[in-house]
């Protein structure tokens, strides 16, 4: 199979993939028994509002969300919409476009994850490496503090830091983004601010990803230390130095993909972490947004969560069409 | 039925078949499973999951108060009577934690064989029948496979909450939730494991015995996949026990029903963290942890013990391998030589 069909079929499937995502994404909220708008306007009731006011709003949200049309022309509005870049309106903070919503949420995911996925990338690995190769007590401890960080649930590391090192401490501020009376702008004392706030959710994350990373490139680098090519040079007298730096050349590929797919996994992977430090980020978004039944808001959130994941997974297929000569080799592609 | 055929044909072939197993073992031979090298992480593992299992099931026999009995206030200190003090609606917090392990192992249960079981069915037809149903069905994972399961999780229970069918609200439901989102992993990972196997050659001797599809994939494919479907199910396990408390601190965990994400969700949600009720969140943090690193570590042991290739020998165990076959290289040139004067 050729570069081009390979390149094709990838495209094909995430494109699948995609159209699969969306259509439940907008199907799977709305087989709920009674549409969302029912149950708005039935909490609306239960404040107490007169009937007639229930019957205007709505009217008015049937018509904003296109619920009295038949079900394929909703999701065609829907696709076409969030194509613009229209996510349609919050229900709780109506009428506010969820797309500002996103917009004030997601700096806050990315400033958190980013560095402490990357950093905890390039740490994880060194550790990972040095433990498989050194071996013996030192591999030892590594290889089991590292899967218990990685093993452990990211918010459990968030609820334990955030209890000893704040509320105990008292070395970080318990949770927030900013001081209260600060608002959010371009100036150097908000973000000097906003910084305190941002390591220990940081930390937290930081320390999870360096163990997961770890993990996996220790049993790579063993993997690699056992085979036959490493026994093959060693017997040809080359020196530890050279050996190491073709083992880590072999053990990276895989390390990169997981670097990539991480990226992928960025927007949806802390949600809890935020909630527990109360970090205005997508994760907090999401809770409130299912808490007050804001089905828009929840809907754009796994849309973007899903968007990222495929764009990440996608990415890394094109880049090994590139990068791998066996794909481009083989006669049919992963299954 | 099977295998009786199968290991028949084999006979004809191959010779007699191999005498039963000797009815009387030698005195210090060891039963099969001590051959297997579990190494001591697999122990420390599975009496963490054991200790966790007594907590769960046989712990509420003993205690004396109910995870629904209300026996203080909001976040009462740990005293003699209540080990780890109440929560926020007033309950005792070894109660329901108690409980809660035991339902959120359930949960695990219930949605990690929902899962293999899934996963291994998709897996071993597609990898053992292949052509267009292989197709079809790996197409099937792979889109699956690439959407993130927590999404359509957090999807599928927002309609859940609003159903009428109280089953569903509760453990069950959301077991069923994860399991019938989380098989696509295990299914992959089995077809390329069965489509390996369907090409070895006891697969072709139980076909021309006349075995059945159905017979051949239980009895002649399942065998050789058992250590990866025993793998890939403590895996599920721990991740459903994970994905059920990530749902329930969204906020769309069972309603009305004790488990560990609820209990932290309810912790978050009235504070405890803030205002320092070490005793209303960490039990539950430092189970759900431990439950995490016992079945992954459990899961890491499993793997170096089916997988030897990951397994680093003792030196001193090479060694006596070494030494043994020099021994048998030597015997075996000594008889060499024998028969060479013989001739």
């Amino acid at each position: 199979m050729g570069l081009r069909r390979y390149l094709a079929n990838k495209t094909v499937w995430y494109l699948g993939a995609l159209l699969v995502a969306v259509v439940l994404n907008f199907l799977l909220p709305r087989v709920i028994p009674g549409n969302p708008v029912d149950v708005i306007v039935s909490r609306m009731g239960q404040g107490g509002q007169s009937s007639e006011a229930q019957a205007r709003v709505y009217e008015q949200f049937m018509r904003e969300f296109g619920l009295d049309q038949p079900l394929w022309s909703q999701f065609v509005t829907y696709v076409t919409s969030a194509f613009q870049g229209n996510l349609g309106a919050s229900f709780s903070f109506y009428p506010t476009p969820v797309a500002e919503l996103i917009a004030q949420s997601l700096p806050y995911t990315l400033v958190l994850q980013l560095p402490a996925i990357i950093l905890g990338w390039i740490i994880g690995n060194v550790l990972g490496a040095v433990a498989a190769y050194k071996g013996g007590s030192w591999d030892k401890s590594v290889f089991t503090t590292s899967l218990l960080f990685s093993s452990m649930p990211y918010y459990c590391l968030s609820i334990i830091l955030l209890y000893t090192l704040a509320v105990v401490l008292g070395w970080f501020p318990p949770g927030g983004a900013y001081s209260l009376g600060m608002s959010p702008e371009w100036s150097w004392e908000f973000f000097s601010d906003a910084l305190q706030f941002w390591w220990l959710p940081f930390i937290s994350l930081l320390v999870i990803n360096i163990g997961g990373q770890a993990v996996g490139m220790r049993s790579m680098a063993i993997y690699e230390l056992g085979s036959d090519y490493v026994n093959y040079s060693r017997s040809l007298g080359i020196g530890d130095r050279k050996m190491t730096t073709y083992i880590f050349n072999n053990a990276m590929l895989p390390q990169i993909t997981g670097l990539a797919l991480s990226i992928g996994t960025m927007v949806g992977g802390a949600l809890i972490t935020e909630l527990v430090f109360s970090y205005p980020g997508m994760g907090s978004l999401l809770f409130n947004a299912i808490a007050s039944n804001d089905y828009p808001v929840v809907q754009a959130v796994t849309l973007i969560i899903t968007v990222a994941v495929l764009v990440a997974n996608y990415a890394v297929e094109i880049l090994y069409g590139f990068i791998d000569p066996r794909i481009r080799a083989s006669k049919s592609g992963e299954k | 039925m099977t295998n009786i055929q199968s290991s028949a044909v084999a006979a004809e072939t191959e010779g007699p078949l191999l005498p039963p197993e000797p009815s009387t073992p030698k005195a210090k031979a060891k039963p099969a499973w001590r051959s297997l090298n579990f190494g001591p992480r697999l122990w420390v593992s599975a009496g963490l999951i054991v200790i966790i299992a007594l907590l769960a099931f046989v712990g509420p026999l003993f205690y004396p108060f109910a995870p629904d009995e209300k026996v203080g206030s909001l976040y009462d200190g740990p005293s003699a009577e209540h080990i780890l003090g109440t929560e926020n609606f007033g309950y005792d917090v070894l109660a329901v934690l108690m409980a809660s392990t035991r339902n959120s192992l359930i949960n695990g249960l219930l949605a990690g064989t929902l899962a293999v079981v899934i996963g291994v069915f998709i897996g071993i037809l597609a990898g053992y029948i292949g052509g267009w149903l292989e197709e079809l069905l790996m197409g099937m994972t792979n889109i699956v496979l690439a959407i993130p399961s927590i999404v359509i999780l957090i999807l599928i229970s927002i309609s859940l909450q609003s159903t009428d069918i109280p089953f569903l609200k509760g453990i069950v439901g959301l077991a069923l939730v994860i399991g019938i989102t989380s098989w696509p992993w295990t299914a992959r990972a089995v077809r390329a494991q069965a489509s390996s196997v369907a090409t070895r050659e006891h697969i072709d001797v139980a076909k021309l015995s006349g075995a059945r599809t159905g017979g051949i994939l239980i009895f002649d494919v399942l065998p050789y996949l058992a250590s990866y479907v025993v793998m890939a199910w403590v895996l599920q396990l721990a991740s459903a026990i994970l994905a059920e408390s990530t749902l329930s601190m969204l906020g769309l965990g069972p309603s009305g029903t004790n488990s560990l994400g609820m209990q932290l969700h309810w912790a978050l949600a009235f504070q405890a963290v803030a205002t320092g009720a070490w005793w209303a969140f960490l039990p539950p943090t430092i189970v759900l942890t431990l439950i995490s690193f016992a079945l992954l570590y459990l899961q890491s042991s499993l793997d170096e013990v089916f997988n030897p290739r990951l397994r680093r020998g003792k030196k001193k165990h090479l060694a006596q391998a070494a030494a043994r076959r020099a021994e048998a290289a030597k015997q075996l040139a000594e008889q060499n030589q024998r028969a060479e004067v013989t001739a």
